[in-house]
């Protein structure tokens, strides 16, 4: 059962990187800025967007976090 | 095939030298889990970069000699032998929890120095995105988390090389069904290497690999996802041993070195592996394989070998995946 509890935890954690993955691809790198001259632009453009990235991975390690204590509470009490 | 044969042939010809020289030098360490606590020789890291070096040399010139795959394998060879210097220092004396992190990031300069790279991330299903500069520190994390990760799982006899044999056999059906064949065929070493070492390192190990044999095949790993543009699918491969650093992290909230923290699992009188009732113990794979019941090492070990192969078919259908895109990039 155990050991069962760790596949489904694999899948969810590919599952979880995919989507990660989609979210940043369809959303976060469309981020663009304007109005400040070009290399300001761009790198304006670039800080919100590693911004956005690093709180997504903090999210993501939290989400995982729970579900970790949630999937495996007995084993963790045990 | 010839430099996987190399790779494998030097790997299982230097070990027993390798043996008998750690022996006579009396470097050698408990293993806690064997009855008795047998001495084993310690570090087995000399022969596993020696295979994979070797092999990568010969690669060198039986390739077609295009830029990314010459600076490629020169990337894989300064790094993994920068690693293996910090592994055997490690291995020699005691350091602290940050200084392999912090030394492996050191170790990836030469990847971003030779330009080994293309600063695009490429995630399955959805594309690439460009991020230049946000990509050099991801070179800069990439090695030192592909090193420690493998590291912190060589827990038992033959973990550590048998997980990353099936990891890298893995990656390099990856890399083939993507149609990179070069950077596959680099990665065959690896894989082939740690086939040999498994020979002598698992249950009943006659070597271990140490610090340096762990971080120079979490190093070479580390290089081939960076150099072979399949970061993501690198990491969905070696998922199990991710867990386990990530269950050790957020137990015990800090960088440190394993050395120092209370075992995670205890032996039953019949000498299985069980989990430990110490409160303040860190979790780890190894204690949630064995939370339901007690295991012998070497259930233990196809336990996450299992994992192993599991992680392995998820990448592979994430790169068969990777040619459907679901959401096109600009």
């Amino acid at each position: 059962m155990a050991q069962l509890l760790i596949f489904t935890f694999i899948g969810i954690m590919w599952i979880l990187i995919l989507a990660g993955g989609g979210v940043l691809v369809t959303l976060v790198s469309k981020i663009s800025v304007s109005g400040y001259g070009e290399p300001m632009d761009f790198f304006i453009a670039s800080i919100i967007k590693a911004a956005i990235a690093l709180v997504l991975v903090v999210f993501w390690v939290v989400v995982l976090s729970k579900l970790k204590n949630k999937i495996f509470q007995k084993q963790i009490k045990a | 095939m010839a430099a996987s044969a190399i790779a494998f042939f030097v790997v299982l010809g230097l070990v027993p030298p390798l043996i008998k020289t750690l022996t006579r030098k009396n470097w050698a360490v408990k293993d806690v889990n064997r009855i008795g606590g047998a001495m084993v020789p310690r570090p087995g890291g000399p022969a596993i970069l020696a295979g994979i070096i070797t092999a990568e040399i010969s690669l060198y010139f039986l390739l077609p000699q295009e830029k990314i795959i010459t600076k490629g394998i020169t990337a894989l060879i300064i790094t993994t032998s920068a690693a293996f210097v910090i592994g055997f220092i490690d291995d020699r004396k005691v350091m602290s929890g940050w200084f392999k992190p912090l030394a492996l990031a050191g170790a990836a300069i030469p990847i971003i120095a030779l330009g080994a790279y293309e600063p695009n991330l490429a995630f399955p299903l959805f594309g690439e995105v460009k991020i230049p500069v946000l990509y050099l520190g991801l070179i800069i994390f990439m090695i030192p988390i592909m090193g420690n990760t493998i590291n912190s799982i060589d827990v038992m006899n033959g973990i550590a090389s048998g997980f990353v044999m099936i990891a890298s056999f893995s990656l390099a059906i990856v890399l083939f069904v993507m149609q990179n064949y070069s950077v596959a065929i680099m990665t065959l070493p690896i894989a082939f290497a740690s086939l040999a070492f498994f020979r002598y390192h698992r249950f009943p190990a006659k070597i271990f690999p140490g610090d340096s044999g762990a971080l120079v095949l979490g190093a070479a790993y580390g290089v081939i996802a960076i150099v072979g543009r399949v970061e993501v699918i690198a990491a969905i491969a070696i998922l199990p041993a991710i867990i386990n650093s990530f269950l050790f992290l957020s137990s015990v909230k800090r960088i440190v070195e394993h050395r120092q923290i209370k075992g995670p699992t205890m032996h039953t009188e019949d000498h299985k592996i069980t989990a430990t009732k110490e409160p303040d113990a860190p979790i780890t794979l190894v204690r949630l394989i064995v939370a339901a019941k007690p295991l012998t090492e070497k259930e233990i070990g196809f336990a996450i070998f299992r994992l192993a192969i599991f992680s392995g078919i998820l990448a592979i259908i994430t790169a068969f995946a990777s040619g459907v895109v679901v959401w096109p990039s600009s």
